[in-house]
């Protein structure tokens, strides 16, 4: 008979353990799922894995993928230390792309080099303030943050629609809902010649560096990570709970917002209504999964963009649903929370003594 | 003394309790017989608590026999225990406090019996047993010493053979103690055996037919409480002689440092106590002592004074003369404030961080563990090594987690940080509250010597011998309203035992729950 004992203290070992067990079970579940489909598992394997990266455009195509969920990811990763839960990063996302595009379209006729740090700026700060309503409804009526960034998805996705279908809609567009294309001043430098991927992936580098050093080195960033493992310690020792949750969120946003404006003035190229690539969600699964931490959410990241790179190539190539991915997704999630369990109990075979 | 040739009701055997990493028990016998009030003995961690789980099946023995009435019993759960005739009364109560006392006595009986019937039960066995409490209240109106009287009732009720009594004076006043005696004296008079679990002597001696001794998980020595001094029995207990703390008269008054000037603040807590109109000065070079039994408004009145809960106006709380009382802790604590709280784990400290962060929790500002925004974490290490090296705190160094302390080293750790940050004021909730008997006398110790230093400390505790040996000044807190301030010479720990039920000269509407009957 198998049980779980408790541990007497949480084993560091199975803390990082448990994503690479939750990675293998994903994989042999998908072999399974494969098997069931009767499709032959080891040539879905090699389209989830091998195939996506068997060249130098591959490679690039799997870091331009991981660039958004790395950028997503080590914003919530802030303010989930501090139990800040942000689940909103998709609108946050989409505001951000809203921001750049608005900066882009209004300054058409310029190309001074201005416009990129414009872009950036305004990315970020529509994504914040995206962030800052959940915020500011929580500090001040206790309103739960879950809830109203979750509900604040679906607005921000009838926002840019009415944006693409309405106001920004492209004269010369044959009545597509998208924007015009951006002039070359607003689209990000790519970094290697004959590939997509651009200057968006230096910024989620520089995002992760970003966010080691502030969770890890600074002050505030401890006083985050006091708030999240022990909210009467950070009241003891006086830290503001409001300035936590409002860090928490505004990060987030921000670094949501970047991703958003990454994506419309790199790989997009323009705002269309087709923004709901599911990033912001992803990116939670990515911060778990990274276990809050930077170097995990970069590593993490590069999975979950495989699985999305794999799906797509699994779907083309051999006939799967679309969804395929999501499957991927849920599988890692599911099999993730349940190798948390190792973290503080043992499995022991036998019975109980008595 | 009763009988010992009596029946013997309940007989132990080579108990051994393991856990992982850990021997809680290790071959314990003990047994005791009808009628008889056993005392099992011994300091926070000896293992009582693990022992008296298994006898109430809670968890069970990893090897050894129970012998239950002169049968080998397995007792698998507390249903079975009960059914057997084994009532135990908790440290910590289990009552739901929006229900009634009769629905809450309902819940812990097996069959489902009517209320009014059961009500007028309660009500039979509350006058029989000098035990008085209305049936109709709801929990979270009574007081504590109500509360377990509640508790009893409901073992009681399954007319237990054994009872078992789990540290049950830590929450009562001197007063309520004399009455529960009485109870439990009655009972065993009855024919009910009780096993009395504590580690005050004077009360085992007071009470208890016979002990057993637990030192580290085994048994340190059986005795007769009556034959025996404290000091032969602190010596089984600890295995040493018990150590007293030097403490001369404070000399002369200080400067103010803290002066709450009408303090009055809602408790946010549904079930707090209201702070009223409270006064009180504490000057550098004196301790200052607060009596009173836990629920009264200490929580309320030290998070006042801490500024975890700021207040409307500015006066009330005055601090190294700066009105604080809209300013938050930290604040504060530049003020000159340091503060040890009573919860160690989570609120002292963050139970996941190592030493060193637990170190920047406090001392960030005051011993310059942050520069330029940044954690300056060599200093961090060195602040808290320092700490553990002049406050002597078992544990693997600045980088071991807060949680992996036992409750004492933890304890010394929190109250060195605190003093190493030189404080003007120092305000400590049960400084020695569940810490052995050694790391107690050290830490009183500690508090003795920042005052002679120059600091001002204010200590807040339910242990009146340990205010009566550190204090210069005592108050009581009952029903959120301060006492008069008595120095110590001029008062003793009876009159203050009665203070602390409410009833001080000028109180106003004096007498408490607790002590109508036994006054």
């Amino acid at each position: 008979m198998l049980r779980l004992e408790p541990r007497t203290e949480a084993s560091r070992l199975m803390q990082w353990c448990s994503p690479l067990l939750a990675a293998t079970l994903t994989l042999l579940a998908g072999l399974a799922i494969f098997w069931l489909l009767d499709k032959d598992p080891l040539e879905g394997l090699h389209y989830f894995l091998i195939s996506p990266v068997k060249d130098l455009y591959g490679v690039s195509e799997l870091l331009l993928k991981a660039t958004p969920l790395m950028l997503c990811a080590i914003g919530l990763a802030v303010g989930f230390r501090a139990n800040v839960w942000n689940i909103g990063a998709e609108g946050q996302f989409m505001l951000g792309a809203v921001g750049a595009s608005g900066v882009a379209l209004y300054f058409a006729e310029s190309d001074s080099a201005l416009i990129l740090p414009a872009m950036l700026l305004a990315g970020a700060l529509a994504g914040a303030l995206w962030a800052a309503i959940p915020a500011f409804l929580r500090t001040r009526f206790s309103a739960n943050e879950i809830l109203v960034s979750l509900m604040l998805v679906y607005v921000a996705q009838l926002f840019v629609s009415w944006l693409v279908f309405g106001p920004w809609r492209d004269p010369m567009g044959f009545g597509f809902p998208q924007t015009a294309m951006f002039h070359d001043a607003a689209l990000l430098p790519t970094l290697l010649d004959g590939t997509r991927l651009h200057l968006g992936f230096v910024f989620a580098l520089g995002a992760l560096a970003l966010g080691y050093v502030f969770m890890n080195r600074s002050y505030t960033g401890f006083k985050m990570r006091v708030a999240g493992e022990a909210a009467e310690a950070a009241r003891y020792a006086g830290f503001s709970a409001r300035r936590v949750i409002w860090i928490g969120l505004l990060s987030g946003g921000a670094a949501a917002g970047v991703a958003g404006m990454a994506e419309v003035a790199g790989p997009m190229g323009q705002l269309t209504d087709k923004l709901n690539f599911g990033y912001g969600f992803a990116a939670i699964i990515v911060a778990f999964v990274g276990r809050l931490h930077a170097f995990g959410i970069l590593l993490a990241s590069l999975l979950m963009a495989l699985l999305y790179i794999g799906g797509e190539q699994a779907q083309q190539y051999m006939n799967l649903p679309s969804s395929i991915s999501m499957v991927f997704q849920g599988l890692l999630l599911f099999f993730l929370l349940g190798s948390d369990v190792f973290i503080h109990y043992r499995l022991r075979i036998g019975r109980a003594r008595a | 003394m009763t009988e010992a040739s009596a029946a013997v009701r309940l007989r132990l055997q080579g108990i051994r309790k393991v856990y992982p990493g850990v021997v809680a028990n290790d071959d314990i016998d003990l047994s005791v017989s009808a009628g008889e009030i056993h005392a099992v003995l011994g300091e926070n961690g000896a293992g009582k608590s693990t022992l008296m789980k298994m006898i109430y099946g809670v968890s069970r023995p990893s090897a050894g026999e129970i012998h239950w009435e002169g049968r080998r019993v397995d007792i698998a759960s507390p249903a079975q225990a009960r059914a057997l005739g084994i009532g135990m009364v908790f440290q910590h109560f289990s009552l739901f406090e929006t229900l009634t006392v009769t629905e809450n006595v309902a819940l812990a009986l097996p069959d489902k019996p009517a209320l009014d019937e059961l009500a007028s039960r309660i009500e039979a066995v509350s006058a029989r047993y000098g035990l008085p409490v209305d049936p109709r209240r709801h929990v979270h109106a009574l007081s504590v010493g109500e509360r377990q009287r509640v508790e009893i009732i409901r073992c009681l009720l399954q007319d237990p053979k054994l009872l078992i009594m789990d540290e049950p004076t830590s929450v009562l006043t001197p007063p309520a103690v004399r009455k529960l005696f009485d109870t439990l004296r009655q009972l065993a008079a009855e024919g009910c055996s009780i096993l009395y679990i504590s580690h005050k002597l004077d009360e085992i001696q007071a009470l208890c037919h016979t002990a057993t001794v637990l030192r580290g998980g085994r048994v340190s020595g059986h005795c007769r409480p009556a034959e025996e001094t404290p000091q032969s029995m602190a010596r089984l207990m600890i295995g040493g002689e018990l150590p007293v703390c030097e403490h001369s008269p404070a000399d002369g008054r200080g400067e103010l440092r803290l002066r709450l000037a009408g303090l009055s603040h809602a408790s946010a807590d549904p079930f707090g106590t209201d702070l009223r109109d409270i006064h009180l000065d504490v000057h550098a070079g004196e301790i200052v002592g607060i009596a009173g039994v836990s629920g009264n408004g200490q929580q309320e009145l030290l998070q006042a004074i801490s500024g975890e809960e700021t207040i409307a106006e500015k006066f009330p709380v005055q601090i190294c003369g700066v009105e604080a009382g809209r300013l938050n802790a930290a604040r504060r604590r530049r003020l000159g404030l340091c503060f040890v709280p009573e919860e160690r784990l989570g609120r002292g400290a963050v139970p996941s961080m190592s030493l060193a962060d637990n170190a920047v929790l406090t001392a960030a500002r005051n011993a310059a563990l942050v520069r330029g925004g940044f954690l300056a974490y060599t200093r961090a290490r060195r602040f808290a090594s320092e700490c553990i090296e002049r406050f002597n705190v078992r544990c693997g160094g600045p980088q071991a987690v807060a949680r992996s302390l036992s409750g004492g080293n933890l304890q010394k750790f929190i109250i060195g940080r605190e003093i190493l940050q030189t404080p003007r004021l120092l305000v400590c909730a049960q400084p020695t509250w569940g810490v052995d008997v050694g790391a107690a006398a050290f830490i009183r110790q500690a508090i003795i010597d920042l005052r002679n230093r120059g600091c001002a400390v204010l200590v807040i505790s339910e242990e009146l011998d340990e205010l009566f040996e550190i204090c210069d000044r005592i108050a009581v807190l009952a029903k959120g309203r301060l006492s008069p301030v008595r120095p110590i010479g001029e008062t003793s720990i009876e009159d203050i035992g009665v203070w602390m039920s409410g009833m001080w000269p000028g109180a106003e509407g004096s007498g408490g729950e607790d002590d109508r009957a036994a006054a």
